[in-house]
């Protein structure tokens, strides 16, 4: 029983992570209607920055906020120089940009850092959590950083004007051009957002998976799973699913003979494909009600 | 009377293919001007071309300022507001937040509450659905919304497409009666395209019959409700 619960808790701790990006790719498939294959790579370079400050001498939150705000506006310079230009043309040429753009960003790491394994510090130690076995304070940090960033994107897009303008741009963009939002800069904005919540995910994550420029690969994928699971046009279920997929892991991983390490990727990859056959819309994917 | 609205030689294109060839009209301050015509005959067009939604030529001047080559998010902050064809709900969102959404533009947020509230006086059945999600009223009720967001921006001029289609004949009735009373009490200039022409023509001041991207009549709204050859050939009733 000990066995499961901790397993459980593991699993919500890198369900967590799972979580951030999945709510990373579907803001911006929201805006764009296009998965950003690119979203993992994109979180690797703002950990690798946050580390460079690290080296600089700064301490983890001063670099971990400067981390934020550049990642934002690098978002935002993203898809104003490479996907607004993008976004009449056929699906196919966007997913070369996101390509590219995955090639460019794990490339430039490379040189810039070179490929070898990173020791990436914690803030919160690694010493058992409140004196329990269960859960170390590292998936303890792992999960409060990501409860109180969701708490606060729950606010903004219920209670704010922009949240709500986010959001109409999002459902409906032709209407939301004529109550006058600038739809176009709300995408960027997404963009931004998406960017920067992606760069929590990877530097809550780099302490457990090191820091190299392939370290999000299977993140994203596990990422990926938990959209589709959740739905990839509901940021709630993406969250749920982010969860879901984290405890489903380890699980997974503990009790099915069989399924080690090696095999938990195939996992992701076999839950991604058994959603889109059975329930494509995902758990909590939309179901629009109307009447006519 | 001033003149609000003022069109000359608008040409709109939709890729290679020409819907409007050179409308020109204009409408007054206060007034709630019709556009007629049929199905394809430019109606929707020209209220898109004003509002910069498709490629245009030609002059569009509101208030005499010129409107061309504004984006249609900026040209909403003139004031005016556009009820699009079907209705544009934002259909996920709750009633309330659809009527939030018409004010966006707006800073003044006591005037936006009090708004919402004077909008609730106006559509009774909105203010019981509130917090409902938006999709889930009918037609009737939606088109009501629709009225009731655009007011929101407390516009000088609301361009309404169609606000009849699909409605049942009761539901109209009383929709263009909101709109007779939210011309003469709350002087908000309307621009209503129209296919139910005689309904349109009872309603309005001043009409204009639109064949193929042409402007083919225009006067007094009676006159021509009340000319039978021009009903019969161009207005079908």
């Amino acid at each position: 029983m000990e066995l499961f619960t901790n397993q459980v808790l593991a699993g919500i701790a890198t369900g967590a992570i799972y979580a951030c990006m999945a709510l990373a790719v579907v803001m911006i498939y929201q805006a764009i209607d296009h998965l950003n294959f690119a979203q993992g790579e994109m979180a690797m370079f703002s950990t690798f920055i946050s580390w460079q400050l690290m080296q600089w001498g700064l301490s983890y939150w001063v670099a971990f906020l400067i981390t934020l705000v550049l990642s934002f506006v690098a978002g935002i310079a993203i898809e104003r120089i490479l996907f607004k230009p993008l976004a009449k043309a056929p699906v196919l040429t966007n997913v070369a940009g996101f390509i590219a753009l995955f090639a460019i960003i794990n490339s430039s790491a490379g040189l810039i850092w070179d490929f070898t394994i990173k020791q990436y510090p914690t803030p919160f130690g690694s010493a058992p959590f409140l004196g329990s076995q269960l859960i170390s304070t590292h998936q303890a940090g792992m999960i409060g950083v990501t409860v109180l960033l969701l708490l606060g994107l729950y606010f903004f897009f219920q209670y704010t004007r922009i949240g709500l303008a986010m959001r109409a741009a999002a459902s409906v963009p032709e209407s939301a051009r004529l109550v006058g939002i600038n739809t176009s800069w709300m995408i960027a904005l997404g963009w931004g957002m998406a960017t920067a919540i992606g760069s929590i995910a990877g530097m809550l994550i780099a302490p457990v998976v090191f820091l190299e420029p392939n370290m999000m690969g299977g993140v994203l994928i596990y990422g990926f799973a938990a959209a589709v699971l959740g739905g990839l046009t509901s940021p709630f279920g993406a969250v749920v699913g982010g969860f879901l997929v984290g405890i489903f892991e380890n699980l997974a991983g503990t009790y099915i003979p069989g399924v080690g390490n090696e095999l938990k990727l195939p996992i992701a990859l076999a839950l991604i494909i058994s959603v889109l056959v059975v329930k494509p819309a995902g758990l909590f994917g939309r179901h629009i009600v109307k009447r006519v | 009377m001033t003149v609000l609205l003022n069109v000359k030689d608008l040409r709109a294109y939709y890729g290679q293919v020409q819907a409007l060839h050179g409308l020109t009209f204009s409408l007054n301050e206060g007034s709630l001007t019709t556009l007629l015509g049929a199905n394809g005959a430019g109606k929707t067009t020209t209220l898109r071309a004003i509002c910069n939604m498709v490629r245009s030529t030609g002059g569009i001047e509101f208030d005499g300022k010129p409107l061309n080559n504004r984006s249609t998010e900026s040209i909403v902050r003139y004031g005016i507001a556009h009820v699009p064809q079907g209705r544009g709900t934002f259909t996920t969102m709750t009633v309330e937040e659809n009527l939030q959404l018409g004010a966006i533009t707006r800073k003044d947020n006591a005037g936006i509450v009090s708004d919402i509230e004077r909008m609730y006086a106006h559509f009774p059945v909105l203010k019981q659905r509130h917090t409902q999600q938006a999709g889930t009223l009918s037609g009737g009720e939606q088109q009501m919304l629709a009225v009731a967001r655009a007011l929101m921006l407390r516009p000088r001029l609301m361009l309404l497409d169609e606000p009849s289609f699909g409605l049942a004949p009761l539901v109209v009735r009383d929709l263009f009666g909101i709109l007779g009373k939210i011309n003469r009490e709350d002087k908000v200039s309307i621009l209503v395209v129209e296919q139910n022409a005689q309904l349109a023509l009872e309603l309005a001041d001043q009409a204009y019959v639109i064949e193929t991207g042409r402007i083919v009549m225009s006067g007094n709204a009676k006159d021509i409700a009340n000319n039978e050859e021009i009903r019969k050939s161009y207005l079908g009733y």
